[in-house]
């Protein structure tokens, strides 16, 4: 049932605002970005280092694997007004970041 | 090494708490260690193939590879849930009075035990996938062999402990309640899951949210949390559900208990028997 339920979904319409987070030596560039409260976000994660890393988020409620020297793109939101902090799972002692939204 | 102690710990904790349940519901099955035993190597082998082809998986169907890879081998694992969990509840009650009668040398006759050879694999997979690749990383920038052996070790020894000690708990459930409490803790599992797999077809913008956050109770037990870790990989708690996550969620509940009540009740089946003797 859960299948009939994604293949009668279909495709969603394209996200409104686009963002962009690096990954460099462990550290996410920017660690604060900043983005509209209220509109869906495609954000686009490169890493930049050759190790892989994890994108994790609680408050996100996301979770993506970004391979050594590759891009990803997470869906986010629409969110409300806040601060929302992410983390690299795999280096959480420097990558550490913060989405606001506002 | 306490570091990536802590992250295996983490992952193996996860993979250990559902390998746990499935062998509280396989209790007493001739040749369940091997069964068990089977969907861990299987998941391991696959965890490794997950992890070297992680860009290949990322790259595919425009960059949502990962989240419809992770999707499908969830949903996988609730269909293999649900067709047990229903199986045992139209043949539970045999195997609980077989078993107080006959000890722990009940056969597994027709059980779908592959369907849960299955769910051990993926939840190892899922969970060892991580494992490999961020050890990967770790060895690539130059951490010790020692130190990497030594969180490994560290940490599948904690998580395992874990799983065993769950396992332990659930035996002391009384032979009477024991299948259906079992039973339970799969339908449970199984809702958790696919709303963990309505998390990922959200995030790769394959399904609308239905809003994203319909409560949260993460200053009560955060996703974070030990607690809330263990609890999510258990019965799927999250602390900021979105709504497509809560409709998945009830369907397979509500889907697998109806399945449990429409062929499980034995008086049902007798009277319908009666009926047409």
């Amino acid at each position: 049932m859960t299948l009939a339920l994604v293949c009668l979904a279909g495709p969603v319409r394209a996200a409104d605002i686009e963002a962009k987070l690096t990954i460099r030596d462990h550290k996410f560039e920017p660690a604060q970005l900043t983005v509209p409260a209220g509109a869906k976000i495609r954000l686009s994660i490169e890493n930049q280092d050759a190790t892989p890393e994890e994108f994790e988020s609680h408050e996100l409620n996301r979770e993506k694997i970004v391979v050594g020297n590759g891009t990803i793109t997470v869906f986010i939101g629409p969110l409300d007004a806040g601060r929302y902090p992410f983390f690299g799972d795999f280096h959480q002692e420097t990558a550490q970041g913060v989405l606001v939204a506002q | 090494m306490l570091g990536t102690g802590l992250l295996v710990f983490r992952e193996v904790l996860e993979a250990a708490l559902i390998v746990s349940i499935v062998c509280a519901a396989t209790r007493g099955v001739a040749g369940r260690g091997r069964w068990v035993g089977s969907g861990v190597g299987a998941g391991v082998l696959g965890a490794i193939l997950v992890a070297a082809f992680a860009n290949v998986i990322a790259a595919a169907i425009s960059g949502i590879g990962q989240e419809l890879f992770n999707a499908s081998i969830l949903l996988a694992a609730v269909v293999m849930i649900a067709w047990h969990a229903i199986w045992m509840a139209s043949h539970g009650r045999e195997l609980s009075a077989h078993m107080k009668s006959v000890g722990n040398a009940v056969q597994a006759g027709s059980r779908p035990l592959s369907a849960l050879l299955i769910v051990v694999a993926i939840a190892v997979l899922r969970e060892g996938s991580e494992v490999v690749l961020f050890l990967y990383g770790q060895a690539a920038s130059g951490a010790g062999v020692a130190a990497l052996t030594g969180g490994i070790a560290l940490g599948v020894i904690g998580g395992v402990a874990v799983g065993f000690l769950l396992y332990f708990g659930l035996l002391g459930i009384p032979m009477r309640y024991f299948f259906s409490a079992t039973n339970w803790l799969m339908l449970l599992l199984a809702a958790g899951l696919a709303s963990q797999a309505a998390g990922f077809l959200i995030q790769a913008d394959v399904l609308p949210a239905l809003g994203n956050r319909i409560w949260d109770t993460s200053a009560l037990l955060s996703n974070a949390s030990l607690m809330g870790k263990t609890l999510h990989t258990l019965i799927g708690y999250d602390a900021q559900p979105a709504g497509m996550q809560i409709v998945f969620y009830a369907i397979t509940a509500i889907a697998i208990g109806v399945g449990m009540k429409l062929w499980g009740n034995p008086a049902r089946a007798s009277r319908q028997a009666s009926a047409a003797a």
